[in-house]
């Protein structure tokens, strides 16, 4: 299925508190480098697709805080008000509608700008759960706590996770945190949501991350190495934590099984080259090798221990340093497309995993992979 | 916060009071938990499943759920943490727990406080019962949080 393109990328440097920048100039920024970088101007855009959302960005209609950063002026502007890998979804349906030959999809989020468990507890309903206070933290514990206790996960597995994406973080210049730690470190942080650690979770980052996506017979205008889109699919979980499957991500799993049999793959970690997922907390990872087909249901411990994901193993996880190294939490999934698209053409410098082809990205909305969107890529 | 971080900040709040429309499953589910101490689940024509909290439509069927059945005040641990980390909108001083429960006579699992700070004495598959608030304020927290037993 190659009929949508994927020709750039642009990322910001993913940082704590980007104080001298309103998100308005992060978009710009990474706007005005994916137009450097494509020699294209504002005019050689055809639709733009954005993404971020209301809480974090302190007001409704927020695209609109951001339409002279996106050049989306008397222009054809969308947004989706959720997770950037879904925004990618509809940037490239835009193209398969061939109404537009180019579209561009930008994601931003300052996290710094307001407190983020406070804005995670508006995603829980108002009658039933938010007045207990949940956040992602408490319900990561409480996924946590029932995943390793079903299937015997141990915390340092757990905590191999954070030590490979932060070690992959270091050869990735836009990565946020950049400082190698240890299962120790992990397993002596301060105890946050038994049984996950402070440094089981992600830090909170600000930045924005901008791609051009065009049709099939643009695409080598702008490009000698286009990544085209190969499968898709997405699946939403039940909203109550109560119920829904704590111990598996049901609503990854077939979100994966979707988008696999899209693009014909039979054996993800044998056709796979490199993977992207979004890991929202340490143990999350490795549930989310489990869903992705990656190991059966179970080994994710275990599959870790095997140093498959590893930079130099099968099916190497996270090689930009994942969610865990860096965290605007709107642009997630974006980034993730955006680190699948480096890999596939060979311009991931340092971290590039040599003859890269295939890859997987995963977007995820709500709590505890609540939504999902798995979307596969293929290079030239 | 130094006046050179401060010039660079704008400071603002959003105010937005809600009168959140409680639908007759709310409505039935806060008032019997506040009034009568009881914890109301739904039962689905179809599969039989229970469902607790109560809902309209049991999303395996794709059907609607009328009949109500009373469901224990005691139930067992499914899942739980103990957080330490502190926000504006905890309804406890952390640190406390969470806890993932199926009540007696439930088929889905009820989300709610455990009043208990050491997880080394949390177990899955322990029981607890809940305690109900002497002041009901229609609110989910009509039940205070649930006690090992
Ligand atoms: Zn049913």
């Amino acid at each position: 299925m190659d009929k949508v393109a994927i020709v750039g990328v642009a990322q910001t440097k993913y940082e704590e508190d980007k104080i001298d920048q309103p998100y308005s100039e992060l978009v710009f920024e990474v706007v005005k480098k994916l137009h450097n970088n494509l020699g294209i101007t504002n005019d050689d855009i055809g639709c733009v697709i954005t993404s971020s959302n209301d809480f974090n960005d302190g007001r409704t209609i927020a695209n609109m805080a951001i339409q002279d950063a996106v050049g989306s002026v008397r222009k054809a502007e969308s947004r989706v008000s959720g997770d950037g890998a879904f925004a990618y979804v509809y940037g490239a349906m835009r193209i398969l509608s061939e109404e537009y030959d180019t579209v561009m999809v930008v994601s931003h989020c300052k996290c710094s700008e307001v407190s983020q468990y406070l804005v995670n507890n508006t995603i829980f309903d108002p009658y039933y759960q938010r007045h207990l206070g949940l956040d992602q933290i408490s319900s990561a514990g409480l996924m946590a706590n029932m995943y390793m206790n079903k299937y015997g996960v141990s915390e340092e597995q757990a905590a191999k996770v954070v030590v490979k994406n932060r070690k992959n973080a270091l050869n990735n210049p836009h990565a946020h945190l950049q400082k190698e730690i240890s299962v120790e470190d992990v397993l002596n942080s301060k105890m946050l949501a038994y049984p996950l650690k402070e440094l089981d979770f992600p830090p909170f980052s600000d930045g924005a991350v901008a791609m051009l996506l065009t049709s099939e017979k643009s695409a080598k205008k702008f490009t000698d190495t286009p990544v085209w889109l190969k499968g898709y699919a997405s699946c939403t979980d039940a909203y109550y934590l109560g119920h829904r499957n704590m111990t598996d991500l049901i609503g990854l799993e077939l979100a994966a099984k979707g988008a696999y049999e899209m693009a014909g793959i039979s054996d993800p970690v044998g056709e796979l080259d490199v993977a992207e997922v979004y890991d929202a907390f340490s143990t999350h990872e490795l549930m989310s090798y489990e869903a992705l087909g990656f190991c059966g249901k179970g080994e994710g411990g275990k599959f870790m221990d095997s140093g498959a994901t590893q930079m130099n193993g099968s099916i190497p996880v996270n090689p930009s340093g994942g969610v865990l190294s860096s965290n605007p939490t709107m642009a997630n999934g974006l980034i993730r497309v955006a680190e699948i698209v480096l890999q596939l053409m060979g311009k991931a410098g340092k971290r590039q995993i040599p003859n890269a082809k295939l890859g997987l990205a995963n977007g995820m909305n709500g709590i505890c992979s609540q939504g999902n969107c798995v979307l596969i890529f293929g290079g030239e | 916060m130094s006046e050179e971080i401060e010039k660079k900040i704008y400071r603002g709040r959003i105010k937005v009071p809600y009168k959140h429309t409680a639908g007759a499953y709310v409505e039935r589910f806060i008032t019997e938990i506040g009034k009568n101490n009881k914890i109301m689940g739904v039962k689905c024509p179809k599969c039989g499943k229970v469902y607790v909290p109560p809902k309209m439509i049991c999303f395996t069927c794709f059907e609607k759920m009328e009949e109500w059945v009373e469901v224990g005040k005691q139930g067992t641990v499914k899942g739980f943490t103990v957080v330490t980390h502190s926000t504006p909108v905890m309804p406890l001083e952390p640190p406390y727990a969470y806890g993932i429960i199926t009540l007696d006579g439930a088929d889905t699992d009820f989300v709610h406080l455990i009043n208990e700070s050491d997880p080394k004495k949390l177990k899955i598959g322990m029981r607890v019962e809940a305690v109900f608030k002497e002041k009901p304020r229609k609110r989910i927290l009509d039940i205070e949080y649930f006690k090992a037993i």
